[in-house]
């Protein structure tokens, strides 16, 4: 497998892009619910801070802020670029479809119709040291989201 | 007293093997003439593990064909040929080191060496450890000093002595440059101090650190020393005596020899006074269901079964390097730093870590690309056949002290030729205008 096939253009591309990238600069939008949540891959030494905002059963607004491979970084901005807008429980399908297809060996194809530009990292399921470079900020997406699904606590 | 670096470097005075020697060496080592997805195999991944010349992968094999029994028990011929194989192993290891034979401990591995010393400095530490083991004991007050440079492997167990013993943990900082600050060094070894633990050489700066000028500041206030030798006993001559610490760790796997095997060198005073840290078969003399009684060391050190096929492979590797000569592998790899180190120098928005171009250093670099996260410089090197390192090497706190999370680290062993040096230099020189950095 050559590295063009690895490094796609779109991936490149979206690396320098860093759409949604920049957490304090843009608030969280008003009547929205929202979770955050920081992933750190001690092989790298990268880590990403990814918040996501829900309002009216939809993903209103996901922001990230991190440092890491390019890979990494183009994963988040794709990521960005894709949630926004998508009713919650698409979302969490598309989240499972990404981590289907990463982790099987270069076994699954990508389907452009669910994953949309996503599809790009089809071909980094094939290295699997780099798998966790693409999921790193998909994982953090998941586990922000459940933070702003869950139930307010209680008012004292 | 003040203390100035010298250079113990012995690179200079001996002469350097060839590039001629070096293709014939390279025969000896099956897999550098792998190919990977079409390119020739660069290996230049050394410093985390060093390829095995076919004497080392034989002596293994050999052992297991011809000699394999349990080792220090059974009254059988063929055990006694094990125990003999596994304690010629021994010599030569000590020979290696310039030690003696009772101070050459086996290890699973560097880590494990060191474990093995903050353990038994803890067990000296609790009470009802016994006379013999009170200099080893650590309390509120003692000081425990490191380096900013250290692999992770000889800081975290020095942390975890120190939290645990109500010790402080101290480091001698680095400079900019990647060289200790012996000024500092000097003010942070004091009184207190009760061990000095360091590495010899960075494995990610490529530093030579000035151990008899380390170890005359510990000595002058009676501390302990512990060298980490993991990235200088494979590439250049080591006397453990000469240089005077008072224990010093080595991996098997990065000085051609196999996983699952290191050296703990401890001077045999110092050994036979410490507590042991794993018990249990093969390290006692009397045993009743209330206590024990401890074998001398090694033994005292050894208990359960050995790596035995490690350390028999471990001394063909051992063997290897000192018939092609410790110095003329320093020299060499001394040019191949060299090398390194001006070539990526030399390439625009490459920042190279450690000493400058000229200076003393072992045959390794670690360099930050400009733009480009040395995860993908790594993967577009792979892409042409050359295996590096990248990531943080171990060392956070070191790459947190030059304002970095992950660099490229190329290290060179005795099998590496310049040209193997020259085609990574042109690759380097590709990355940024690949991912247009």
């Amino acid at each position: 497998m050559s590295l063009e096939q690895l490094y796609q253009q779109i991936i490149l591309e979206h690396a320098k892009l860093r759409t949604g990238s920049g957490l304090a600069e843009i608030p969280v939008p008003a009547g929205s619910s929202s979770g955050q949540s920081h992933q750190l891959n001690p092989v790298c030494g990268d880590e990403i801070t990814v918040r996501v905002a829900v309002s009216e059963g939809k993903v209103a607004q996901l922001r990230w802020d991190g440092a890491g491979c390019s890979i990494s970084m183009a994963s988040a901005s794709v990521l960005a670029d894709l949630a926004e807008g998508m009713e919650v429980g698409s979302f969490t399908k598309v989240i499972d479809n990404f981590r289907e297809v990463l982790r099987s060996r270069g076994k699954l194809a990508a389907d452009p119709e669910i994953l949309g530009d996503a599809s790009a990292f089809e071909g980094v399921s094939k290295y699997a040291a780099r798998v966790k470079c693409a999921m790193i900020s998909w994982v953090a997406a998941e586990d922000a989201l459940a933070q702003a699904l869950a139930p307010s606590p209680a008012a004292p | 007293m003040a203390f100035t670096a010298t250079s113990e470097s012995q690179a200079l005075l001996t002469p350097a093997l060839g590039d001629d020697e070096v293709l014939r060496i390279r025969n000896d080592f099956p897999i550098l003439s792998r190919s990977m997805g079409g390119h020739p195999l660069i290996y230049l991944d050394s410093g985390a593990t060093s390829q095995n010349p076919i004497s080392v992968i034989e002596a293994e094999q050999e052992f297991y064909e011809q000699r394999n029994a349990a080792v220090h028990r059974g009254a059988h011929l063929l055990a006694v040929e094990a125990t003999e194989s596994f304690e010629d192993a021994r010599e030569t290891l000590a020979a290696f080191l310039g030690a003696g034979v009772d101070e050459i401990i086996w290890t699973s591995n560097a880590t494990e060496g060191l474990n093995l010393l903050s353990y038994s400095f803890l067990n000296s530490s609790l009470p009802g450890a016994g006379a013999t083991a009170a200099r080893f004991a650590l309390g509120a007050g003692d000081e425990i000093v490191v380096t900013e440079m250290e692999h992770h492997a000889n800081l975290i167990p020095w942390q975890q002595l120190a939290e645990r013993t109500g010790a402080t943990l101290r480091f001698i900082p680095v400079d900019d440059a990647g060289v200790l600050d012996l000024e500092a060094a000097a003010g942070i070894i004091n009184a207190a101090t009760r061990v000095l633990a360091f590495s010899h050489a960075s494995n990610v700066l490529g530093t030579i650190n000035p151990v008899k000028t380390l170890v005359a500041m510990a000595r002058q206030v009676g501390a302990l020393t512990v060298l980490d030798a993991c990235q200088s006993a494979p590439h250049l001559p080591l006397d453990v005596k000469d240089l005077g610490v008072d224990f010093a760790v080595i991996s098997g796997h990065k000085m051609l020899g196999p996983t699952g095997i290191g050296v703990l060198y401890g001077r045999s005073e110092l050994l036979n006074a410490m507590p042991p840290f794993l018990t249990g078969g093969s390290m006692i003399t009397t045993v009743t269901m209330e206590r024990a009684a401890f074998l001398p060391s090694p033994q005292r050190f050894e208990a359960g079964t050995q790596k035995v096929s490690q350390a028999i492979a471990l001394a063909a590797a051992a063997n290897y390097l000192t018939e092609t000569g410790m110095g003329r592998i320093h020299a060499w790899e001394s040019l191949l730093g060299q090398r390194l180190v001006e070539g990526l120098a030399s390439i625009p928005g490459i920042r190279v870590l450690g000493p400058a171009p000229g200076q003393d250093r072992i045959g390794l670099a670690s360099f930050d690309v400009a733009g480009v996260h040395a995860h993908d410089v790594g993967q577009f090197l792979d892409s042409k056949g050359i295996a590096v390192r990248v990531g943080h090497h171990c060392a956070q706190p070191l790459h947190r002290r030059l304002g970095l999370t992950a660099t490229t680290r190329a290290s060179t062993y005795l099998y590496n030729t310049t040209s193997d040096v020259d085609a990574f230099l042109a690759a380097v020189a590709e990355v940024r205008a690949y991912f247009g950095a």
